[in-house]
């Protein structure tokens, strides 16, 4: 381990103050599942990721990362800045005219870290994928990771990426789905149901594990497995169940807080119940 | 014949033998494999449509069959790029284009990856398959997109030296091609330069500027235009975006008026490019030779471009209107 849990936990709340500051500073933004994947892009980027901050596009013999629900922009633009991707000043802006952190991720303004634009859901998986057919081909030991959303599953290109991987033997990748249940319209269930994701997944040919993406001791050791299951003949999907909103009692399980900004008083509320470890931006 | 005497007025155009332009993709994408080692291709189940055979027979292991997944096609070939592959993907034009235009626009495009779109079966010409595999709105669809390049070639060998030259260039790219065998008539050693204009036959009377299978066709035309005494400057425009607009103003300036000839919808085509050039740098007089506003239907690939206005005799005829129209 480079941190301890209680570390990474610290690391994952200032990152959590980051994304409400963020949010709230321009009034829009996604934070709730901004705040309900702190935890995972904590334990990804601090302690699994093996990655170089001093970033070039093609990462090679590095680990790669690629988001594909772009909405979540606040949580990986705190990660890359607390990591050393660029000054964490920069945070201050986000959807500002100008920026490198435009509202989804995107290569075109050149923030390191950023090797895809993603925004229209459903496509991270394919591109994922498709970089980790180039490091096979290159006998590059990197591994390539991905998250998608749950509700964005919906989009089919999923599936056909899906179905994709596991045939062509992708088991250098791992893919994680944040499975918080809520989408723009309520919850999934309600709006079109996934049914049994992991049965899905399994019936794919994906080696499917299952995490709790809020609990950072839980969140690392399954990030690590995942890791001991690559090179085995199949990819790997980590099934990361999550709160929405989670760290902030108002905002925690609803698709309420899915694309609405903080006020000036709640954002107060918020920050008091969220530790500054690192120092605000 | 009487005409061999006018015929002096236009450069010969001969031809030994005919061949689809999507073969011309296929030798040329070989090429590009044995130049370049990070040159990939991907394939939507169309393997042998799209000639890629001899690509996958020397370099199995630089080849992705992908199935019938456009979508994630594209996704993965922009992934490909990531640490420096060309990826060529291939597939009919319809679903290189409309099909996966958002993967297009936000994977490939907006995050501008190197990658190669190949499409094949572009246009009326695929024929008998009808209007559901007959995009006419491809070009437009893909010169909308910021930094894309859009060619169109007109013959085997053009095809094939495009295929090299993009493989030099870096950026994102729409290489369009077609099903129909047809004459093989520009040099087989030819230099491509993309962004260039060819200039095919120089003339002061109209200039007509023609991409794609409307290459030969327009030489057609200018052959009967000369026995008409009509000596017309013919322009190919293969690379439709970025457009060679020095070309087409010169000539442009000295005939005064010009008809664009492409196998696509007037709408969105090469001949509103050039409507925006010269309405922007020099007015002059325009008619389309395109498919007007229209999808296709099943028949013979001839049948289909007589029924669709897109024959020789349409651009003479178009030539013979817009000089009318010259002030």
């Amino acid at each position: 381990m480079k941190h301890s849990i209680s570390e990474l936990e610290d690391i994952a709340s200032q990152v959590r103050r980051d994304c409400l500051r963020m949010v709230h500073a321009v009034q829009s933004g996604h934070p709730g599942a901004s705040l309900g994947c702190a935890d995972f892009f904590t334990a990804l980027y601090f302690e699994v990721l093996n990655h170089n901050p001093k970033f070039s596009m093609e990462g090679v013999g590095e680990d790669l990362f690629f988001l594909s629900n772009g909405h979540i922009s606040p949580v990986w633009y705190s990660v890359l800045a607390r990591s050393g991707y660029f000054e964490v000043s920069e945070l201050a802006t986000f959807r500002k005219l100008d920026s490198r952190l435009q509202g989804h991720p995107t290569t075109h303004e050149g923030l390191p870290g950023v090797r895809i634009a993603s925004g229209s859901l459903g496509q991270g998986l394919s591109v994922a994928i498709g970089a980790a057919l180039a490091k096979k081909i290159d006998g590059d030991k990197g591994l390539v990771y991905a998250l998608m959303g749950d509700g964005e599953l919906q989009e089919g290109q999923n599936w056909e990426a899906l179905m994709f991987a596991p045939f062509h033997k992708v088991d250098n990748l791992i893919a994680s789905v944040d499975y918080n249940g809520q989408q723009i319209d309520g919850p999934t269930e309600k709006v079109l149901s996934l049914e049994n994701l992991q049965a899905k997944f399994e019936a794919f040919g994906w080696h499917v594990i299952t995490s709790d993406g809020n609990d950072m001791s839980e969140i690392t050791k399954a990030l690590h497995y995942a890791k001991s299951l690559t090179g085995k003949g199949k990819p790997i999907l980590n099934l990361m169940s999550t709160q929405m909103g989670y760290g902030v009692d108002f905002m925690v399980g609803t698709h309420k807080w899915h694309g609405s900004a903080p006020s000036d008083a709640q954002l107060e509320v918020a920050l008091g119940q969220l530790k500054e470890t690192a120092g605000d931006y | 014949m009487s005409h061999i005497l006018y015929l002096t007025k236009m450069k010969k155009y001969t031809y030994t033998e005919k061949k689809d332009t999507r073969s011309g993709f296929g030798a040329g994408l070989h090429e590009a494999g044995k130049r370049n080692e990070n040159v990939v291709a991907l394939c939507a189940d169309l393997v042998g449509s799209l000639k890629m055979d001899a690509f996958i027979k020397d370099f199995p292991e630089r080849f992705v069959q992908v199935g019938i997944a456009e979508a994630n096609m594209m996704g993965i070939a922009a992934g490909l790029t990531i640490n420096g592959k060309i990826p060529f993907t291939g597939t009919f034009a319809n679903f290189s284009t409309g099909r996966v235009y958002d993967q297009i626009r936000q994977s490939i495009a907006y995050s501008n990856k190197n990658v190669k779109i190949c499409a094949s079966h572009a246009g009326l010409t695929l024929g008998e398959d009808g209007a559901t595999h007959q995009i006419l709105e491809d070009i437009g669809l893909m010169k909308m997109l910021p930094g894309m390049v859009v060619i169109n070639p007109c013959d085997y060998n053009q095809t094939k030296a495009a295929t090299l030259a993009i493989m030099e260039y870096e950026g994102p790219v729409y290489l369009r091609f077609g099903r129909p065998v047809i004459p093989v008539f520009t040099p087989e050693d030819q230099k491509f330069e993309i962004g260039k204009a060819w200039m095919v036959n120089e003339g002061t009377d109209v200039t007509i500027i023609a991409t794609g299978h409307m290459v030969w066709r327009a030489i057609e035309a200018g052959e009967k235009l000369a026995e008409l005494g009509i000596d017309a400057e013919i322009i190919n425009i293969h690379t439709i975006k970025p457009l060679d607009e020095e070309a087409i103003l010169k000539s442009v300036k000295k005939t005064g008026c010009v008809v664009t000839c492409e196998e696509h919808n007037k709408f969105g085509g090469l001949g509103e490019s050039v409507a925006r050039l010269l309405t922007t740098e020099y007015l002059a007089p325009q008619e389309f030779v395109a498919v007007n506003d229209s999808f296709g239907e099943s028949a013979t690939p001839d049948q289909l471009m007589t029924k669709y206005k897109l024959d020789p005799s349409d651009i003479v005829a178009a030539a013979q209107k817009v000089m009318k129209r010259k002030v």
